[in-house]
């Protein structure tokens, strides 16, 4: 069982268990592109649809039972259906208008889209992808949010090229990696299938080389969002102290109102950098979402 | 003197200010654009200020609202927003649902049934004794008028252009 090599991170381990096991709340953001919360929560209550907002970020509704992709404020591009863990990155990033921001990982777009909206839609919005199909899921749940500051790339996020956007470094980057998932469980319930620690290691060299570019292509000054949804220390405070070492970026401490955990700092014999303290691990028990990890760097001035 | 060259289908290229400065056969300017929103559907021309405009395909037009160096090798560029190169130019619903707030003309507003029918693709019969063509649709949510999408407005009947993939059965 792959979630019993967390325990010993775990405070509360039958809550933790019990947690992974019980599916996942239905929940969607507001697009604020195109709409306000006040609008988007009075169709949702005219159309019969019960919700609740999210304490820590009150764009985020918790819906009842029903689905909303088939009401009014869905089709009109006023909600985007997003696990609540997974609004913590673009938040943390907390991108302004009119900047350029880069979002290397970015299909199928829950992500993007949040940024855009942070970003009221001005400034320059780079999302790329090495996968065709997923970046057509991107394009569409993009255009309908009505995004128009986006330019979509197709192309391996470890050697991304900052020709197309005239040379000029980014302001911030949001390097949301793929991963193994384990904190998927609740939602994927076929999560582990696949799970190996061989595949763990590998796709931690993936991630790292995607941080490491990432933190190339950001300005000195700039902001770098890390986030995974696995619980596996060899992909996330393992990646951070490897980009640590190999780049000029440090780990910097961020608050935000959401039950978390700090970054281990010692892991199966391994000791990382002590500043992978500053990451935020997200357990599904602690405040009933997904399982995540976030981390916030600043690009070497 | 240079040839016109030909629209490249594979890289967005920027719309010409006017058609003065037009390179490419065919291919709208920019005050074009402007025109065609102002003059069929009053859209203000201001609301476009900070946009680009981009053809990527023959006829299919982008806004963007970002910077990028010309031509740009990407797979997309803003949203696709206008059709051209046909005898009448069609908006995308995406542009519609986006931009569509600011329109004064050929505007009509549908009652809550026919809005569910046009959504989920029906032809339907509006009460509209104005222009035939491509109209804006609207219907009433959360108290105010709300851009639908297009409709294609002939013979008495309102046919709708919500794309096949973005078609639903309201509940």
């Amino acid at each position: 069982m792959v979630l019993e090599r967390y325990e010993p991170l775990v405070d509360d381990v039958e809550a933790f268990r019990a947690a992974c096991e019980r599916p996942l709340p239905s929940v969607v953001r507001v697009n604020t592109i195109k709409t306000t919360v006040e609008r988007a929560t009075r169709a949702l209550a005219d159309g019969g649809h019960g919700f609740e907002r999210a304490d820590w970020l009150p764009k985020l509704l918790r819906l009842d039972s029903r689905s909303p992709g088939t009401s009014w404020p869905y089709f009109h591009g006023w909600l985007y259906g997003q696990e609540e863990v997974s609004a913590l990155p673009a938040v943390v990033l907390d991108p302004e208008p009119g900047e350029r921001v880069l979002d290397p990982c970015a299909a199928p777009g829950s992500k993007t889209t949040q940024l855009a909206a942070l970003m009221d839609d001005e400034g320059t919005l780079v999302a790329n992808d090495n996968n065709l199909g997923r970046l057509s899921a991107l394009r569409s749940n993009a255009e309908r949010c009505g995004v128009t500051n986006l330019a979509v790339t197709n192309g391996d996020a470890r050697n991304l090229s900052l020709k197309p956007f005239g040379g000029e470094p980014f302001d911030r980057a949001l390097v949301d990696v793929p991963c193994s998932c384990e904190g998927t469980i609740r939602k994927n319930p076929d999560a582990f299938d696949d799970w190996s620690l061989g595949h763990v290691r590998s796709i931690a060299g993936i991630q790292r080389a995607i941080l490491r570019r990432a933190v190339q292509v950001t300005r000195p000054g700039g902001t770098v969002v890390y986030s995974t949804c696995t619980f596996a220390p060899e992909e996330n405070e393992g990646v951070l102290d490897a980009v640590l070492r190999e780049e000029d970026c440090r780990l910097v401490p961020f608050e935000v109102d959401l039950e978390t955990r700090p970054g281990v700092t010692e892991w199966e014999g391994e000791r990382y950098d002590e500043s992978v303290h500053h990451a935020k691990r997200v357990y599904p028990h602690l405040n009933d979402t997904g399982g995540f990890f976030c981390a916030k760097l600043e690009v070497g001035a | 003197m240079t040839a016109p060259r030909e629209n490249r289908s594979h890289e967005f290229d920027r719309v010409p200010e006017t058609d003065a400065e037009r390179e490419v056969e065919g291919r709208p300017s920019r005050q074009a654009v402007l025109d065609f929103w102002e003059e069929r559907f009053g859209v203000p021309p201001a609301t476009f200020d900070g946009y680009t405009f981009w053809e990527k395909g023959a006829g299919k037009l982008w806004a963007f609202a970002g910077d990028v160096p010309a031509p740009a090798t990407v797979e997309a560029l803003g949203m696709t927003f206008l059709r051209v190169r046909q005898e009448h130019w069609k908006p995308t619903t995406d542009a519609v649902q986006r931009f569509g707030r600011h329109a004064t003309r050929n505007v009509v507003h549908l009652d809550e049934e026919r809005a569910r029918r046009f959504v989920a693709g029906e032809t339907v019969e509006p009460d509209w004794n104005g222009d035939w063509g491509y109209l804006i649709v609207t219907h009433d949510l959360a108290g105010e008028p709300e851009p639908i999408g297009v409709g294609l407005y002939l013979y008495d009947e309102l046919r709708s252009q919500v794309p096949k993939g973005r078609r639903r059965e309201i509940d």
